[in-house]
């Protein structure tokens, strides 16, 4: 099935789409398109597209809120959000000072930062053995 | 800063011992490349690379300049990263930060030069005076003589801010030190221009950043600015070019057409000759630049933008011919000296007597 007969943003009539909203929607479109066809997720950089003030929040509004809503706390929180267009995630990076640093439109079936990475698992895994020892001591001294 | 004994480890050792997790890594990964204006695509290649950089030794030298490069660095709003990178670098020598003062924090660049050498990144801020050397001395060393003997074991050079990329403001008419940029003297090592006046953070971060990351030059335009910053003209990116290409302008600072927003072409905007990422990258936490505010661009990216005309006059409307500064080659001999100093007194005299100001008729425009 083509990408093309499945997603139809929601536009409404009388939505001023200013000069750059609509190019950039159609690109998430045929991001969808490639990740249907091939499986190749797509990654668009917000910050490297001029935009007039209002049409990042325009783009937002358009693509809306989906099933899945996620907020990481890592080097200050992330963002990760699912919109109403399955496989469109928008990741959004703050600092401490809770000010966006980065924003991506991620065009995939799961955004790589939610997954656990192998590094963290192996550390995890070594963190919980040593828990464990731990306890066991400590259960062994205290009887 | 990291201490000593971290000086061999990778930055992916250094981050696991910090307890920073993968994922925050890939965070930073992401950041650094839209930092450094490179596709996301690039993201697993600066994350491997980064992995496994070893940490750099970094001098800073500021000459004739006002700070605002430092300023705009150290006030860049992605504090975290910054503050990564900053942890990441072995800064050994940026007097205005450094808490160590005179005779010790000069030891500090020399002890770094020579454990360092020819491994060691400098960064200069400031145009250098080549009239008269007392113009501006480090602990008694003229600007000149501390940008030679550093630059002489360093692995590239990036000259942050228009004032060490092509003079900058010291070095408009009538230019009364002489100065010149760090480009005009060196001619033997790489040199990254990083100018603006003061350079976005994430410009000066991201430049920084690539260096680091892949240990070369990034890909540098004709005036040695990198590409992925300064590739496009502030026009290119306007998100008032729409305008522009329709024929509406603002013709004054209050009338309907600025009131709508379009193009300050008519008001002596400088983006169509200006190269630099402020339309896309913006200002103060990305809060807006100043188009976006309503003034026009002043081209402060470019080689002499203060004498480039009225900053309020359209680009079509004649200016003088601007001829770039004299050249001076770091041939590094006394006699040079006195021929630098006899061809700068000249060029002085040149730049006064064509210097231009700007009348308040200029700004009533």
């Amino acid at each position: 099935m083509s990408s093309s007969t499945v997603v139809q943003f929601n536009i409404q009539i009388g939505d001023e789409l200013t000069f750059n909203v609509k190019p950039l929607l159609n690109e998430v479109k045929h991001a969808l398109d490639k990740l249907i066809e091939t499986g190749q997720s797509t990654v668009i950089d917000l910050r490297s597209i001029p935009l007039a003030p209002g049409e990042e929040e325009k783009i937002l509004n358009v693509l809306g809120l989906g099933e899945v809503q996620a907020r990481l706390d890592a080097l200050g929180l992330s963002e990760v959000i699912e919109t109403r267009y399955a496989g469109v995630w928008i990741v959004t990076h703050y600092n401490d000072d809770d000010h966006i640093i980065s924003r991506f439109i991620e065009v995939t079936s799961m955004p790589e930062i939610l997954c656990s990475q192998t590094e963290d698992i192996m550390a995890a895994y070594s963190r919980l053995g040593l828990t464990l020892n731990d306890e066991q001591k400590n259960n062994v001294e205290d009887s | 800063m990291i201490n000593d004994s971290n000086r061999d480890k990778t930055l992916g050792e250094t981050l696991r011992e910090q307890g920073i997790s993968r994922r925050s890594f890939l965070k930073f990964c992401a950041t650094t490349a839209s930092m450094m204006a490179l596709s996301p695509a690039m993201i697993p290649k600066i994350a491997h690379a980064l992995e496994n950089a070893r940490r750099p030794s970094v001098i800073w030298l500021s000459f004739q300049e006002c700070t605002g490069c430092t300023e705009s660095l150290t006030r860049a709003h992605t504090t975290t990263i910054e503050s990564l990178i900053f942890d990441f670098i072995s800064l050994d020598y940026h007097h205005t930060l450094q808490a160590a003062s005179g005779h010790a924090a000069e030891q500090a660049r020399e002890t770094a030069m020579e454990e360092n050498y020819g491994k060691y990144l400098l960064i200069v801020d400031g145009s250098i005076p080549m009239d008269n050397p007392g113009y501006s001395t480090i602990a008694g060393i003229s600007n000149y003589d501390m940008l030679m003997d550093t630059a002489k074991g360093a692995a590239a050079i990036v000259a942050v801010g228009t004032c060490a990329a092509y003079g900058g403001i010291p070095h408009a008419k009538p230019n009364p030190t002489g100065a010149v940029s760090v480009g005009d003297l060196i001619k033997d090592k790489p040199i990254i221009n990083v100018p603006g006046c003061p350079p976005i953070p994430v410009v000066i971060t991201g430049t920084l950043m690539q260096f680091l990351t892949f240990g070369s030059l990034p890909e540098l335009d004709h005036i040695g600015r990198p590409k992925a910053f300064y590739g496009k003209s502030i026009h290119d990116r306007c998100y008032r070019r729409p305008f522009y290409d329709k024929g509406l302008f603002a013709e004054t600072f209050d009338d309907e057409g600025a009131k709508k927003g379009w193009c300050l072409y008519k008001l002596g905007c400088k983006g169509p000759t200006t190269y630099n990422a402020c339309a896309t990258t913006k200002w103060n936490d990305g809060t807006s630049f100043p188009i976006e505010a309503g003034h026009p661009c002043l081209g402060c990216s470019e080689p002499d933008f203060w004498d480039g005309g009225s900053f309020y006059k359209a680009l079509s409307m004649p200016t003088e011919n601007i001829t770039r500064t004299v050249i001076y080659t770091a041939a590094g001999a006394a006699a040079a000296g006195v021929a630098l100093g006899a061809m700068n007194r000249h060029k002085k005299n040149q730049a006064v007597a064509t210097h231009n100001r700007t009348s308040i008729d200029d700004l009533k425009k």
